[in-house]
């Protein structure tokens, strides 16, 4: 065999702490290297035509880089061997700056390790075979799981695409968020109006199909060909009846159940449509708070629905969806933000959320769109505004910036003064982060045009006084002074964490989430809208905290993913998958119980019972090769001999 | 306004400041929580966030002479309130141990009901309330400082005009621990 290889200097990233050129020189020592060398950037494109050059020159038929992380560029020199004509497969890459220039300053041990792993890296290349990808079709239909604006415009672009797009969303209604919204920042238009035509767009669409209150209970497969069991959660009303006319609500004699859509301001009927542009607008039962489903008396509105609709014995339903590739839009939800006893933990009713304010500007919420006192009543005429409630609080374990709380904060000040033109709003802030477009334009006619009172400190308490007012004590740090302000309403900016149930979905698309909870994109600059899995894509708040325009920006990127990937007929498989040696097989069956991907079954071989690997689902994690007793069954690429070989080159050396 | 030289500060006193009280200054980002909860602040020359500030820049001077290092009552509603885990009472009375060190008595009163109090533990080996008074007047001058407390406190024996001395021998021990405390402070080059 004769092997090529390449220390890249990174720049100074590598050559900074290593003596390339000296890991060069040692490395044209080891078994079969013909050729060895130190060039300045391996992955550019001279070092890439480098690369071609020496193997036609040398005539290697193998090669290693020893650079960057294979995360980075393993699919880039893979690329590389194969223009010149080797096998993608004969190639082997060595982390020397991960793994050591940027983790340690000693030359010499620099010098010694990188030396070391690329003596593994040539030990190993030296058993390596051509491995040849298998193509497999491709199910071109997508699963969307979220209903948010994000998920919206993700399912909007696939199905103009020409993509069939299955759609889950956990509530009963799409629209997320946003759809709980007034107005949105920095124009101050109707969140609904905006929002609701893409709503009827998507229950309107002939490529797509909407499960509402349902979830995913699980995913089976890979890109290509996953398959998707939904839970279709039971409402009582068969849908495919329910025209959404609203007699059931108006007979149901249980008017004291909460309502989620209105973040529990006010309540709302047993059976109920959560408001009045719902999509799909289909009434739902809470059997918590259902006379019939509770007491097993009532019926009413079963009597009144026109069209037979009520189905009180109805059972959550499974079915299973086929789809090609996968979009998490799962959002996000509100930090319990009632662990702050300093500002009542909940106990003030006129200490209220940044959402609840929200419903309550909205001329479709509890109050009908008028700004009142949850306690008693009255228009409040002063509105005391508290940023980073539950952000940028490590005390709290919640060190991150929430990202659009500053510009709502702005606009529920400018809301403020437009409903209650006699009223003054304060806000208590660290910073203003108003980075987007025309955002801070926007936040400094909430303080100019507006008379909103800025003050740059945190607020240390709220209590009520004997008038039932609320007293805010906070800091002006910029007077360098405590102050407080007596408010008849207190609004705080309650920060955001990942969806509740974000991290079992993320188990389910064998996908990462970080710290806290927000899941984990394939490279933070370059792949934002890619996973480590292949196939699922993400986007909106779920991958990280974004306002409007990003959330429905990264539905299109998604989409763009989706289509591209779809657009294939075939898909290349990846040849590092399992497989089983028949003569050594003893059918103890060990593999098929270890396996997490169901990717083993047991077939008849001649007569015997022998184990047999399902190419396509086989996702190459090894569990069944250290499980074998026999050593029968190998991991292509990373067979026994080729790690022992690594060990070998590592301890003997 | 006095110009502050920042060029000129001391960065080898937040380094100190961080050492001795075990408190990573520098993740304070000046929300002002520490400020805006102190009972004390009113009687503060400068608030809680600037004597943080002040530490961050290394103005030694100016957060050793202050007074507000002296006012502070050490109820720690600062370093419950703080986002970012510091103890800023802790910092506060890093401060003040330096700035005693160095002979800087911001508020001379403060030091002296310090200065007594420890005398009467050093006596009996606990607090002795009419003890603590009767020093702390002298020292201070201040004959009459909250005497019209006295009655009320007497009757509800909260004041008893005989001390308590620690039994067994305890006093004694109190005693030798303080004095022990003192030598090595005195071998270590501190005063006191």
């Amino acid at each position: 065999m004769r092997i090529g290889v390449f220390i890249c200097h990174c720049g100074s990233n590598i050559a900074g702490t290593v003596d390339c050129a000296r890991v060069a020189s040692l490395a044209a020592s080891f078994p079969d290297v013909v050729y060895a060398t130190d060039p300045m950037y391996t992955c550019a494109e001279p070092g890439q035509a480098a690369i071609e050059a020496a193997i036609r020159e040398h005539r290697l038929d193998g090669v290693v880089v020893a650079s960057c992380s294979p995360r980075m560029h393993e699919p880039t020199f893979r690329r590389t061997v194969e223009r010149a004509g080797l096998n993608r497969y004969m190639f082997e890459m060595a982390n020397i700056r991960e793994h050591v220039s940027w983790i340690g300053k000693d030359v010499e041990a620099n010098t010694n390790k990188a030396a070391e792993l690329v003596s593994m890296a040539v030990a190993k290349l030296r058993h390596n075979r051509a491995l040849h990808a298998a193509s497999f079709d491709v199910c071109k239909r997508t699963l969307i799981i979220g209903g948010g604006v994000a998920g919206i415009q993700a399912a909007l672009d696939c199905a103009e695409g020409g993509i069939p797009v299955v759609m889950v969303e956990r509530e009963p209604t799409i629209g997320g968020k946003m759809a709980k919204l007034d107005k949105t920042f920095p124009t101050v238009d109707c969140s609904a109006c905006i929002l609701g035509p893409k709503m009827v767009d998507v229950a309107q669409h002939p490529n797509i199909t909407l499960h509402a209150s349902a979830e995913v209970e699980d995913i089976s497969g890979y890109v290509g060909n996953f398959t998707v069991t939904i839970r279709k959660k039971a409402t009582y009303v068969d849908w495919s009846k329910c025209t959404g006319c609203g007699e059931c609500m108006e007979k149901c004699p249980s008017r004291k159940t909460p309502d989620p859509f209105n973040e529990y301001m006010g309540t709302t009927t047993a059976i109920s449509i959560p408001f009045p542009q719902a999509i799909p607008k289909k009434a739902s039962i809470n059997p918590q708070f259902c006379k019939m489903l509770t007491a097993g008396k009532c019926g009413a509105c079963a009597r009144a629905c026109p069209s037979g609709a009520i189905v009180y014995d109805m059972q959550d339903e499974l079915i299973t969806e086929k789809v090609g590739a996968i979009v998490a839009a799962t959002g996000y939800d509100l930090v319990d933000w009632t662990t702050y006893e300093e500002y009542g933990g909940g106990r003030y009713p006129d200490v209220i959320t940044s959402l609840q304010y929200e419903r309550m500007l909205s001329a479709s919420g509890p109050t009908g769109g008028h700004i009142r006192r949850p306690s008693n009543g009255e228009e409040p005429k002063t509105v005391v505004f508290v940023q980073c409630v539950g952000s940028r609080d490590r005390s709290a374990g919640r060190p991150g910036c929430s990202g659009f709380c500053c510009m709502y904060t702005a606009k529920q000040a400018v809301l403020t003064k437009d409903h209650l033109p006699d009223s003054q709003s304060y806000v208590f802030y660290m910073d203003v982060r108003a980075n987007g477009k025309l955002y801070d334009e926007f936040q400094r006619r909430a303080v100019e045009e507006y008379g909103t009172e800025y003050i740059r400190g945190r607020v240390s308490r709220i209590y009520p006084d004997a008038d039932g007012r609320l007293v805010v004590c906070g800091a002006d740090t910029l007077l360098g002074q405590a102050v407080e302000v007596t408010a008849d309403l207190v609004v705080l900016a309650v920060g955001v964490e990942a969806s509740h149930g974000a991290a079992r979905l993320a188990e389910k698309l064998r996908i990462s989430y970080d710290q806290q909870g927000f899941f984990m994109e394939s490279h933070v600059k370059l792949k934002p809208v890619e996973t480590n899995t292949a196939g699922v894509y993400l986007a909106g708040v779920c991958q990280g905290v974004k306002d409007i325009p990003a959330s429905v920006a990264q539905g299109s990127a998604a989409a763009a993913k989706v289509l591209a990937l779809l657009s294939r007929d075939k898909l290349q498989g990846d040849p590092q998958v399992s497989q089983v040696d028949v003569k050594r097989c003893v059918a103890c069956g060990k593999c098929l119980r270890t396996c997490p991907f169901g990717a083993i079954e047991m077939v008849s071989f001649r007569g015997q019972d022998k184990a047999h690997v399902i190419e396509t689902a086989c996702q190459g994690c090894g569990i069944c090769t250290s499980t074998c007793p026999q050593g029968a069954i190998q991991l292509s690429h990373f067979t026994d001999n080729q790690i022992l070989a690594e060990v070998n080159a590592l301890c003997q050396r | 306004m006095n110009v502050i030289n920042l060029s000129r500060k001391d960065p080898s006193f937040t380094r100190e400041v961080e050492a001795l009280s075990g408190q990573q200054v520098s993740a304070c980002y000046q929300c002002g929580n520490c400020t805006a909860g102190c009972p004390a602040g009113f009687v503060y020359d400068l608030q809680a966030s600037q004597i943080m500030r002040g530490v961050q820049l290394g103005l030694k001077e100016q957060v050793l002479d202050s007074k507000a290092i002296w006012m502070c009552l050490s109820c720690s509603t600062c370093t419950l309130r703080c986002p970012n885990n510091i103890d800023v009472a802790g910092v506060m009375e890093t401060l003040r141990h330096m700035a005693r060190r160095e002979g800087r008595i911001g508020v001379k009163t403060v030091n002296k009901f310090w200065t007594s109090f420890l005398d009467t533990v050093r006596l009996f080996g606990r607090s002795y309330e009419i003890g603590v008074m009767a020093l702390y007047m002298m020292r201070s001058l201040r004959i009459f400082t909250d005497l019209d407390l006295a009655p009320g406190a007497i009757i509800k024996e909260k004041l008893g005009f005989k001390p308590h001395v620690a039994p067994r021998g305890g006093a004694e021990a109190v005693g030798r621990i303080m004095k022990r405390y003192q030598e090595r402070a005195a071998r270590e080059g501190g005063k006191q």
